[in-house]
C-alpha cells in the first residue's frame, strides 16, 4: 500500500510568530480584571509575578491551525490499524463521543450533591453491575483512573486483607515473566517482594516451577488470562487451588480480556481481584496515552476492602457510599474517569447480549494471521507452536535477524512505511525479537491481509536488501530518530527551556 | 450475530477466514479452556437486545435526564469549591481535542508517525514548565492526587534514608488520603503542619519545630484547600531546604499568571492539575496530573511517569520528538521501576496545552487578575450588604475559593437552602471536618458576572439575614 503521511516544517508554538503581540482569546474581563490589578497592588512584591512566563500571545487562527497540523502529523486508529499487542486498539464509536460530550457531564461538578445527579450516577452504578456480570465478580467499582491505578488498588487489598487475617509474612507475589511490568512495578509499589515465574514451553506458566515457588510467604499471584502470548492458561484451576491453599490471592490483570468476553469470566477461573481497562476492551479511547478509566472488581469477602466511594443504590436512589468498613482509602480524589465509563456504557448498551462477538471475530482475526505469518522464513512463535491464540500472538524475528541483520525494530519502521503502524516489539521479554500483535474485531478481512502481504514483503527485502530497510521509515513526517541523542545527558531536550539553552551553547 | 461495528462478523467472510484458517468451527479456537470455565449462557449485559444507535441515542439521555443540573446553562448559579470549579470550555480546546488523529491514537511508541502527538506532549511539558517555573515536567498524571502521591513517593527515594514527610494541614482533605493510600508500601510517617487561624495560611513556627533533618520533603499548597494564597511559600521551601529535605508545591495553574511560579521561589518539584485549563468538570475526571522537576540528575532519575524530548533524525538532517528515559518506566524496569504508571492523561495535556496556547501569557495575566478581582467583590459585596457570613480567615488572602463560615449555622442546612433557591454553593466543609460544620467552601470564576456575584449574595442575604439589595 501506497502512504505519504503529511510532512509539516510545523515550528514550536514558541516559535510560531516570534516577536509578535497579538490580542489572545479572552476569559477576565476588564471590570475585575480592574479590581484584581488594584488587588495585586497591594499584596507583597515577593508573591507577585512580575515578568510574564515565555507564553506566546498568538491569534485563535493561528493555535488552530498549529495544532490542526500537528493532527496531520499523528496516527490514530480512525486512520488505520493500530496492531499493538496488549493495547487492544479497537474502533471508538463516534456516538459514544458524542454523547459522552455532553453539557451536562463536561460541567458536572464532583461535590454537587447526589439529587441534582441522580442520572449520571445511575449509569455508573449500572455500567458496574453490567461489568461485575461479564466478569464473574460481585462487586465492581470505577474508582481507579487507569489500569495501573486498579493494579495499585488491588494489591493494597491483597495486603490489608492478609494483615486483618495476620499473615503479616505474607510478603512475596509471584508475576510470571510473561506478564505486563505494570505488574511486578504495583507489587513493588505496595512493598511486597516480586518472585518471577518462568513459562513453559507451551506457553503455559510453569507448574512444576510454581509449585516450587508457593510458600507460606505466598501472598498472591498476579496473572493476565489469556496471557501476553496470548494464550489461554490450561491449567489455571489447579493454579488457583494451588495459591489458595496457602491462603493466597489471585488477581487478575485485565489488560487481555478482549480474547474471552463472554467465553470465559475470571471470576468462574478463581480469581478474587480484577481490574479493567475501559480504554482497551470497553472501546473507550486511547487519547494518545490517556485518558484510561480501570476498573476494580472483586468478589463478595474482599468488599469491604474497595475504594471509597462506591456507587450505590438503594430503594431507587444512587449515591456515594463512603461507609466503606476496611478500605484502602482512596486511589483518586473524587470518583475516577468518569468519561470514558460513559462511553463504555453506551458501546455496551449497544452491543448487549451479544457481547460475545466481540472475542469470537478478534480471536478468528488473530489466529487468522497466525496461520500465514508463521510460515514466513525467519519467523518463529516459540512458545506453544501448535496452539491456537486468542487476542495476540506473539512473533519472534530472531531467525531473520540471525540471518540478514534486520531486526524487529526494522521490520517494524518498515511497516510504518506501508502505512501500518507497526505492532508492540520487543515485549514480552522473553521472547527475542518479539512482534506483539493484536487484530482486534474491528478489523476487516482485507485489512489483515494487507498486514500479512506487508510483512511478507518486508522479510522478503530482508533477504534480499537488508540495507535497504535499515533506511526506513522513509514515508512519514521524519526518518529514524536518534534514540542515543534522545537519551543522552549531555543532549537531553525534554522542554523547550532547553532548546534555548543549547542555542546559546 | 453479525454487528456493523465488527466487519468480519459476517457469516461469509467468518466462514471463509475459518476456512482458511484450517478450522471447522469457531469452537476450535477456545478449546484449550476447561470445560467447566466456559460459559454456557448469554451475559445479562444491556437492556435485553443490542441496541440501535438512534435507541441507544434516546436511552443514554433518558437517564442522564434524571440530573437536576442542567448543563452549562446552569453554571453562573454553580458556586461549587473543592478543589476544582466550573471553568470555561473553548470551543477550540474542544475542536482539537475531538480530532480522531489526536484522541484515537495510543502511546506514541512509534515517533515517526506520530510527531504531531509527540510535538504537542512536548509543547504541553514546555508550556507548563514556564507556568511553573522548573525545568521540567513530565507527559502528565492522571490528576494532582495522584501528581502529588508520586511527588511523595520520589521525594522519599530522593531522600533514601529520610521517613517523614510534612504535609500542610491546609491541604486539600482527598489529596491527603490519596497520598497515605500511595505511601502504604512504604515505611513512611506523614505528620500535618496546622495553619494559623486568622489568615489560613501554613504556620510558620510549627513548620520550623517538626523539622529535622529525618524529613524528606515538605508539601504545601497555594492556593490551597482554603482558598487561601500562602504568602510565605518562599520562607516555607528555604526551612525544607534548610534541613536537606525537598519542597512539593501545588499551585492552581490559574494562580500563576499573577502570582510568582513556585518553581522559581525554589520548589524541587511541583504538581497542579490541568482541570482549569480547559478540560471540564467531568465529575471530577478525568483531568491530567502536572509533575514538573528542577534539572537536578537525582529528581530526573526518580521522575515517574512518560517524557517526551527532542532529538533529531539519525542522519541529523531534522528535528524529531520521541519518548525519551524510558528505562526509568515498568515496561522495561518492571518491580524496580518509578512507578507503575502506564496510561496517562495525554488528552487533557493537549486541551491544557491549546488552551495556554490560546490565552497566552496576556490571557493567564487578565484571567488571573479577573478572578483575584471576583473574590473581592464577592467578600466586599458580602460585608456592605451585612449579611450574616464572614470570610473564616479574615486575614488571608483569598484567590478564587473561599471559606465562609456562617456564624453557628449549620453549613448543610445553608447549602441546601441555597440549593433550593437555585443557586450551588459548597461543599460544607463539615464533610472534612466536624469542628468547621458552620462554614462551606464558594468559588468564583470567570463564568459568574457581576449580577451573578450579586444574586449570590442576595440569596444567601435571604437565607442567613442582610440586606436583600
Amino acid at each position: 500500500m501506497k502512504y505519504r503521511q503529511a510532512r509539516w516544517d510545523e515550528p514550536l508554538i514558541f516559535e510560531l510568530a516570534p516577536n509578535q503581540d497579538r490580542e489572545t482569546f479572552q476569559l477576565g474581563d476588564d471590570y475585575f480584571a480592574k479590581l484584581g490589578k488594584e488587588v495585586l497592588a497591594e499584596v507583597a512584591r515577593n508573591i507577585v509575578r512580575e515578568e510574564d512566563p515565555n507564553i506566546p500571545n498568538l491569534s485563535e487562527p493561528e493555535v488552530v491551525r498549529h495544532y490542526t497540523r500537528l493532527t496531520q502529523m499523528s496516527y490514530g486508529i480512525d486512520v488505520g490499524v493500530v496492531p499493538l499487542g496488549s493495547c487492544t486498539m479497537k474502533y471508538n464509536p463516534k456516538v459514544c463521543e458524542d454523547l459522552a460530550n455532553d453539557d451536562r457531564i463536561t460541567y458536572a461538578h464532583p461535590y454537587m450533591s447526589e439529587e441534582h445527579l441522580q442520572g449520571l450516577l445511575e449509569i455508573l452504578y449500572t455500567l458496574q453491575e453490567w461489568l461485575a456480570e461479564l466478569t464473574g465478580m460481585d462487586i465492581c467499582s470505577l474508582h481507579p483512573p487507569a489500569g495501573a491505578a486498579g493494579e495499585l488498588a488491588g494489591v493494597l487489598i491483597i495486603r490489608e486483607h492478609l494483615q486483618d487475617k495476620g499473615y503479616t509474612y505474607k510478603d512475596e507475589i509471584l508475576i510470571p515473566e510473561s506478564a505486563h511490568g505494570t505488574n511486578p512495578a504495583s507489587a513493588a509499589m505496595a512493598g511486597f517482594k516480586v518472585v518471577r515465574i518462568p513459562t513453559d514451553e507451551r506457553g503455559n506458566t510453569d507448574l512444576n516451577a510454581l509449585k516450587a515457588a508457593v510458600s507460606e510467604r505466598t501472598a498472591g499471584i498476579m496473572l493476565t488470562n489469556p496471557s501476553t502470548l496470548g494464550l489461554f492458561e490450561e491449567k489455571i484451576t489447579e493454579i488457583s487451588d494451588l495459591i489458595h491453599s496457602k491462603g493466597g490471592l489471585l488477581y487478575y490483570d485485565g489488560a487481555n480480556l478482549n480474547g474471552i468476553l463472554g467465553i470465559a469470566r475470571p471470576g468462574d477461573m478463581g480469581f478474587d481481584i480484577i481490574h479493567l481497562n475501559l480504554h482497551k476492551t470497553f472501546a473507550a479511547p486511547h487519547g494518545g496515552g490517556g485518558p484510561g478509566a480501570g476498573a476494580l472488581c472483586v468478589k463478595r469477602e474482599l468488599a469491604d476492602y474497595m475504594p471509597k466511594p462506591l456507587v450505590r443504590r438503594e430503594g431507587g436512589r444512587y449515591y456515594l457510599d463512603y461507609n466503606v468498613r476496611k478500605s484502602i482509602g482512596r486511589i483518586t480524589w473524587f470518583y475516577g474517569n468518569i468519561v470514558p465509563a460513559m462511553k463504555s456504557f453506551i458501546y455496551l448498551m449497544m452491543l448487549g447480549p451479544k457481547v460475545r462477538e466481540v472475542a469470537e471475530v478478534a480471536v478468528l482475526n488473530t489466529n487468522y494471521f497466525m496461520k500465514k505469518i508463521k510460515e514466513l522464513p525467519g519467523v518463529d512463535l516459540i512458545y506453544g507452536r501448535e496452539r491456537w491464540r486468542k487476542h495476540e500472538v506473539v512473533i519472534s524475528f530472531e531467525g531473520l535477524h540471525r540471518k540478514t541483520g534486520v531486526s524487529a525494530e526494522d521490520v517494524a519502521k518498515a511497516l510504518l512505511d506501508r502505512g501500518i503502524h507497526a505492532p508492540t516489539i520487543y515485549f514480552p521479554l522473553t521472547v527475542p525479537e518479539a512482534h506483539m500483535v493484536e487484530l482486534t474485531e474491528s478489523e476487516s478481512k482485507e485489512t489483515i491481509d494487507e498486514v500479512i502481504s506487508a510483512y511478507k514483503d518486508i522479510v522478503r527485502q530482508a533477504y534480499e536488501d537488508p540495507n535497504k530497510l535499515k533506511e526506513a521509515p522513509r514515508n512519514t513526517s521524519v526518518g529514524r530518530l536518534d534514540a542515543l541523542r534522545a537519551n543522552h545527558p549531555r543532549t537531553l531536550v525534554p522542554t523547550y527551556k532547553y532548546v534555548k539553552r543549547n542555542v546559546g551553547r | 450475530m453479525p454487528h456493523y461495528w465488527i466487519p468480519n462478523s459476517s457469516r461469509k467472510v467468518r466462514q471463509e477466514m475459518l476456512r482458511e484458517t484450517g478450522v471447522n468451527d469457531i469452537e476450535e479456537f477456545f478449546k484449550d479452556i476447561p470445560e467447566q470455565l466456559r460459559l454456557k449462557r448469554e451475559l445479562r449485559v444491556g437492556f435485553g437486545r443490542p441496541l440501535l444507535e438512534h435507541e441507544a441515542r434516546r436511552k443514554f439521555l433518558e437517564i442522564l435526564s434524571k440530573n437536576k443540573f442542567t448543563g452549562f446553562a446552569d453554571t453562573h448559579r454553580v458556586f461549587l469549591g473543592g478543589g476544582v470549579c466550573v471553568h470555561y470550555v473553548p470551543s477550540v480546546v474542544k475542536a482539537i481535542v475531538s480530532r480522531a488523529e489526536f484522541y484515537t491514537a495510543y502511546t506514541p511508541y512509534q515517533p515517526e508517525i506520530n510527531q504531531g502527538i509527540l510535538q504537542a506532549f512536548f509543547e504541553y511539558q514546555s508550556l507548563m514548565a514556564e507556568l511553573y517555573g522548573v525545568d521540567i515536567v513530565n507527559a502528565s498524571m492522571y490528576n494532582v492526587s495522584t501528581a502529588a502521591a508520586e511527588a511523595v513517593r520520589m521525594a522519599l527515594r530522593v531522600k533514601r534514608g529520610r521517613k517523614r514527610i510534612l504535609i500542610a494541614s491546609s491541604a486539600h482533605p482527598e489529596i491527603k488520603e490519596v497520598i497515605r493510600t500511595w505511601v502504604k508500601g512504604l515505611n513512611a510517617r506523614l505528620e500535618e503542619i496546622p495553619y494559623g487561624r486568622e489568615d489560613g495560611e501554613l504556620d510558620i513556627n510549627a513548620l520550623h519545630s517538626k523539622l529535622s533533618n529525618d524529613v524528606a520533603a515538605v508539601y504545601v499548597e497555594s492556593p490551597n484547600f482554603f482558598g487561601i494564597i500562602e504568602r510565605k511559600l518562599c520562607d516555607i521551601i528555604e526551612l525544607a531546604h534548610d534541613v536537606g529535605g525537598l519542597a512539593i508545591v501545588n499551585a492552581n495553574p490559574l494562580s500563576l499568571g499573577i502570582f510568582k511560579a513556585p518553581g522559581d521561589l525554589g520548589a524541587d518539584i511541583v504538581v497542579g492539575d490541568a482541570q482549569p485549563l480547559g478540560v471540564g468538570l467531568n465529575y471530577g475526571g478525568p483531568s491530567a496530573g502536572i509533575l514538573g522537576i528542577q534539572d537536578r540528575r537525582e529528581l530526573l532519575r526518580q521522575l515517574p511517569g512518560r517524557l517526551v524530548g527532542m532529538t533529531k533524525t539519525v542522519d541529523g538532517s531534522e528535528n524529531g520528538f520521541m519518548l525519551i528515559l524510558q528505562t526509568r518506566e515498568q515496561h522495561i524496569r518492571r518491580e524496580r521501576a518509578t512507578s507503575n504508571i502506564t496510561t496517562n492523561s495525554g488528552l487533557e495535556a493537549i486541551a491544557a496545552a491549546v488552551y495556554v496556547s490560546l490565552l497566552g501569557a496576556k490571557g493567564l495575566r487578565r484571567l488571573g487578575e479577573a478572578l483575584l478581582g471576583r473574590t473581592t467583590y464577592f467578600l466586599e459585596t458580602l460585608r456592605k450588604r451585612s449579611v450574616e457570613a464572614t470570610p473564616l480567615f479574615e486575614k488571608g488572602l483569598y484567590f478564587r475559593e473561599v471559606t465562609i463560615s456562617f456564624k453557628g449555622k449549620d453549613a448543610k442546612d445553608v447549602v441546601s437552602q441555597l440549593e433550593r433557591h437555585g443557586i450551588y454553593v459548597g461543599p460544607p466543609l463539615s464533610r472534612f471536618y466536624d469542628a468547621m460544620h458552620d462554614c462551606s467552601l464558594l468559588c468564583l470564576t470567570e463564568l459568574h458576572s457581576k449580577e451573578d456575584i450579586d444574586e449570590l449574595v442576595s440569596k444567601l442575604a435571604l437565607v442567613l439575614g442582610g440586606e436583600a439589595r
